[in-house]
């Protein structure tokens, strides 16, 4: 199947979600701090900062959110034209102590996620490390889960997810193809 | 990119993507753990056939933040003292399984010979090459210029910024490397030197030259002004001076606290070491607010990690 997976409101109904399970697993917001993965899953946390911060009024939405490059951490980079470096953004009190909830749009391989870990303990010791992805479609190359999914999507390897988002994209939507073949 | 040069070859495309690079480099510099695992498995040979400190370690600490194994070539007391050709030392190089060569030379073009020779694989970075070019000196300036001078100066070159680069420009791989990145990024050069150190053909290049401090200051808006080292030695005495005395080099063409406020307010004071204090810039100037002397050192290796990032990390250097 593909095509458009997830519209709009089905994205804002999967991050709604998403916010109060991370509410409701950590005994609320006191401790959790969101870090996005750029590019994606940056809008992405700072959406779910906004909705955590609407069940949550004490929850301050700037200082708990942001971004974390893993550019640097990648064990793909051999393999890959030079990647253009991100920028990390720690909240100003740091990461030590808090509840991490690592922010991407789709979970594959893990791979990013290995290399998020690394990063992480390179700049705080958190008390936990959690997982939000917006998709998860399978196909793990290693022993990785998310703790908060927005939806499994079945697929195969040869297809392709693309999650387009407003601040970025121009639109919200989900969209599974399948990758043309290179003549 | 697959090798560094000269200044000369970055188009501002390149050159903004070196600078903005360096910026999140500089960002990993401020943690604790300052260490990245980036470049782990990479040798990074720096190969010195000419005395330089500040170089050398600033290219050492940078290949080492980033986790690749670096090895420290130093032509004295190595076999090159011994008559070793650059040939056989790039072979044997090649034979370690060099990464990168980080090479300073005394002889203008060494840098382009061993990367256009076909002697090793590795990428090659000139770490200055006789008095040709010395290209991670003009980015690390550019760097902290923009720095200082740019707002929000991620994605941005140097238009409309004026630079005066003061002193030796005849001998100097600094200035050549300034002029070619300087004018790339949009900004306007202004060399101030005594004739006798400007060399023949620097009326083609795209820069105003003034032949006194003061008429640098009194007649351009400067917004930096960069002060190269007076080499003493080759400088004064002897039918081959390049000017009468170092006093006389001093009242024309020093940097002393009384030029250095009738400076634009804004105005950075520049230079890429090692000072002579009381020659080409006083300790006042030297130690003064407006000084970005020591910055630029920390710029150095920032500037650095993203040049060894960039050659070094994606898939055109894995063959």
């Amino acid at each position: 199947m593909t095509g458009t997976i997830l519209g709009a409101p089905d994205i804002t109904r999967a991050l709604t979600r998403i916010a109060h399970e991370i509410l409701e697993r950590n005994d609320g917001a006191d401790d959790v701090l969101l870090l996005g993965i750029p590019t994606r899953g940056l809008p992405l946390a700072r959406r779910l900062a906004e909705l955590i911060g609407a069940a949550e009024p004490d929850f301050d939405q700037e200082r708990r959110c942001g971004a974390l490059d893993i550019t640097m951490y990648r064990d793909d980079l051999r393999l890959q034209p030079t990647r253009t470096i991100g920028q990390t953004t720690l909240p100003p009190a740091g990461i030590d102590d808090a509840v991490v909830v690592l922010v991407d749009d789709v979970l594959h391989t893990g791979r990013t996620i290995r290399a998020a870990l690394d990063a992480i303990s390179d700049v705080g010791r958190p008390r936990a490390v959690q997982l939000a992805v917006l998709v998860d479609r399978g196909h793990r190359e290693l022993p990785i889960r998310a703790d908060f999914v927005g939806k499994n999507i079945p697929t195969a390897r040869s297809e392709r997810v693309d999650v387009r988002l407003m601040e970025t994209d121009g639109e919200d939507a989900v969209v599974l193809t399948s990758r043309v073949q290179q003549p | 990119m697959r090798h560094l040069l000269s200044a000369g070859d970055l188009t501002r495309d390149d050159a903004i993507r070196i600078l903005d690079t360096a910026v999140q480099m500089a960002a990993t510099q401020e943690r604790e753990q300052r260490k990245l695992p980036t470049l782990r498995g990479r040798t990074v040979v720096n190969l010195f056939f000419e005395d330089s400190t500040r170089t050398r370690i600033s290219f050492e600490a940078a290949a080492k933040r980033l986790s690749a194994d670096v090895i420290n070539f130093s032509a004295k007391g190595s076999s090159v003292s011994k008559g070793e050709s650059l040939k056989d030392t790039a072979l044997t190089l090649q034979a370690m399984g060099a990464d990168a060569v980080v090479v300073r030379h005394w002889a203008s073009g060494a840098a382009q010979r061993l990367a256009t020779s076909g002697w090793m694989h590795g990428s090659v970075v000139n770490a200055g090459d006789g008095t040709h070019q010395h290209p991670t000196q003009a980015l690390l300036d550019s760097y902290t210029i923009r720095r200082h001078l740019v707002a929000e100066p991620e994605g941005k070159g140097l238009e409309g910024l004026r630079v005066a680069i003061v002193g030796d420009i005849l001998h100097s791989r600094v200035a050549r490397s300034n002029v070619d990145l300087l004018t790339t990024l949009g900004a306007e050069v202004v060399l101030v030197a005594p004739p006798t150190l400007v060399p023949v053909g620097a009326s083609a290049w795209p820069v105003t030259t003034v032949h006194t401090l003061d008429e640098a200051i009194e007649t351009h808006e400067l917004d930096a002004v960069m002060m190269l080292r007076v080499q003493r030695e080759r400088m004064t005495g002897g039918g081959a001076a390049f000017f009468p005395s170092p006093e006389e080099y001093s009242r024309l063409f020093g940097l002393d606290g009384a030029r250095l406020r009738r400076l634009p307010e804004h105005a950075i004071v520049m230079h890429p070491g090692p000072m002579n204090r009381g020659l080409e810039i006083s300790a006042e100037a030297a130690d003064s607010a407006r000084s970005v002397i020591v910055e630029q050192v920390a710029n150095g290796v920032a500037v650095r990690m993203a040049v060894l990032y960039l050659l070094l990390a994606g898939e055109e250097s894995a063959s």
